[in-house]
């Protein structure tokens, strides 16, 4: 549905996109992760046809955004960063503002509004000011606006930002289930809401994508993922890292916790190690020594670790 | 079909958007208010003895120089200020669409508060037996005017963000509109500059133009030249807002 083909988007002499290429196929949503400032608002917008890009095509459907940009925004329903809504309608003229562009007239009009009032629980707020509304009631009455015709592209800039933990799960539902019959891009810096709404996720930094993959891949390229906890009561630690660090498997081992009774220790896998050899053979010397195991369990990798690693902080100077 | 439909809806939510607030209803009182005073206390309706609106219409490039840009100063800025600029071009329309959409809708706006000063032409039609063909010649003058001033201010609030900022430029270039074929003014550049200069910077003035309109002059000329003010005008936005959009 969305091909994205070398993209690039300067500045000046600032470069915000620099050749990024993905696809988003119907039934995929991804996620765009990245640091403030990595170029994920532009791309979307380059995206959505409110800026021009400087290099690169797009493509949403069928059609290029930049020779066909009226159709192609047809298809497309977007919900742009921090929600901006006229705050001077109430959220019903708003909405049938929307459906009216969108190219929907009386009782199709009436039902598209209703459809998506439903969907985003705006029915409390129907005939009330825009700027009397909280700030969950705007962002939702944005993303009304955005489903508002069904579209078959759905993108959005941050759309759980400023929500309750409660509306945040809401609109994570509502995408995952959005998204099996749509092509979904969204962005986020909340790095669970990839793993709770995602079917992929790319990262970008500075303007480059650096990784590309499901969450589960993603996480796989942490420091952590792979390595095996273990919990043994009345093991010195010396002892337990002594006798872990001599498995052939283990790179490295780190002891994470300390106590007069227990120790908790993380055995870093060597680099290619087969899954579940690492925990056989921890087990095996659990048995051998006759140590009384606690907990055993192999780490998944955290996706905040991965986007540490990958990703720099904007506090840092580039080097060249 | 399709953008006809398209500028519809946009004018027509820009127009509830100013009902929606009171400054729609203080600009109508305001702007009666004023017309009142300079017709009858200042422009000396009464102590003319002459049954026309000579004394209601002469006031008018004066009056919209502040009131026209009062209602124009938000059209863009306030959409690039609450990023509703955003929401509002990434939706199927062209960026025409939308400048003229919401162009037409002030404008509505504005002839909305002329069609208000209905009772001063009553007042004259009563106390003597004016020339219908001159009032209806000057109202479409000031229909005019306030476009072409309009066009100005929504070209303005292209340029920033703040409204204050978009308001002051509006007003700067109105004045030079005027003052640039004002009597006083094209009589001090005759003292020293050819005939021909002065002339053609007074035919670049709404005071040339306008001038015609109020004695009952519907000249093709005078419509066209505020006809392209307008278009020059809306134009230079939709350029405006282009190069904001590609940084």
């Amino acid at each position: 549905m969305i091909k994205v083909q070398n993209l690039t988007k300067a500045f000046g002499p600032k470069i915000a996109v620099n050749d990024i290429s993905f696809s988003v196929e119907k039934g995929e949503v991804l996620g765009f992760l990245g640091p403030n400032g990595a170029g994920k608002s532009t791309t979307m917008r380059m995206v959505t046809g409110f800026i021009p890009p400087s290099g690169g095509t797009i493509r949403v459907g069928s059609f290029d955004v930049a020779q066909n940009p009226i159709e192609a925004k047809r298809l497309v329903g977007y919900l742009p960063e921090n929600a901006p809504l006229y705050t001077d309608m109430t959220v019903y003229g708003f909405l049938s503002f929307a459906a009216e562009i969108r190219g929907l007239t009386g009782e199709a009009k009436k039902k598209a509004v209703f459809r998506s009032v439903e969907l985003c629980f705006l029915e409390n707020v129907l005939h009330q000011s825009i700027d009397t509304l909280s700030k969950g009631y705007r962002h939702r009455t944005c993303f009304a606006q955005a489903i508002i015709h069904d579209p078959q592209v759905l993108i959005m800039d941050e759309p759980t930002d400023g929500l309750d933990p409660n509306q945040k799960h809401e609109v994570r539902t509502l995408i995952r289930r959005m998204g099996e019959k749509k092509a979904i891009i969204f962005s986020t810096h909340i790095l669970e809401e990839v793993e709770a709404a995602c079917t992929r996720a790319i990262i970008i930094d500075r303007g480059r994508i650096v990784a590309n993959g499901t969450p589960d891949e993603l996480k796989q390229k942490g420091e952590t993922a792979g390595a095996i906890c273990v919990r043994l009561p009345g093991v010195p630690a010396a002892v337990a890292t002594q006798k872990l660090g001599q498995i052939p498997q283990a790179r490295k081992v780190q002891v994470l916790k300390e106590a007069d009774s227990s120790v908790l220790v993380r055995v870093f896998p060597q680099a290619r190690t087969a899954n579940g050899e690492l925990a056989r053979s921890v087990f095996a010397l659990a048995v051998a020594e006759s140590w009384k195991l606690e907990e055993l369990h192999t780490e998944e990798g955290r996706l905040d670790e991965v986007f540490r690693t990958i990703t720099l902080p904007d506090t840092t100077k580039e080097v060249k | 079909m399709n953008a006809l439909n398209n500028i519809k809806s946009i004018a027509k939510r820009e127009l509830t958007g100013y009902f929606a607030s009171p400054v729609a209803y203080v600009f109508i009182v305001i702007f009666l208010l004023l017309t009142g005073f300079f017709t009858f206390m200042v422009g000396g309706f009464f102590e003319r003895g002459d049954a026309s609106l000579m004394a209601f219409f002469l006031w008018h490039p004066w009056l919209y120089l502040f009131l026209v840009p009062a209602v124009g100063m938000r059209l863009w800025s306030e959409e690039r200020r609450l990023g509703t600029m955003e929401l509002l071009l990434t939706m199927p329309i062209t960026s025409w669409q939308a400048i003229v959409g919401k162009f037409l809708a002030s404008w509505l706006f504005l002839l909305l508060a002329l069609v208000l000063t209905f009772p001063v032409v009553v007042t004259v039609k009563y106390l003597g037996s004016p020339d219908m063909g001159v009032i209806i010649c000057g109202y479409v003058g000031s229909v005019l005017l306030a476009g072409g001033y309009l066009s100005i201010s929504c070209m303005t609030s292209s340029l920033t963000r703040n409204q204050v900022v978009s308001f002051i430029l509006s007003v700067v270039v109105c004045l030079f509109l005027i003052l640039a074929g004002w009597p006083p003014v094209t009589r001090m550049l005759e003292e020293w500059a050819p005939a021909w200069l002065v002339q053609s910077v007074a035919n670049f003035s709404v005071m040339t133009h306008f001038d015609a309109f109020q004695k009952g002059v519907l000249d093709s000329r005078d419509v066209l030249f505020f006809l392209l003010v307008i278009g020059f005008s809306l134009f230079s936005t939709s350029v405006i807002l282009r190069s904001h959009r590609a940084g």
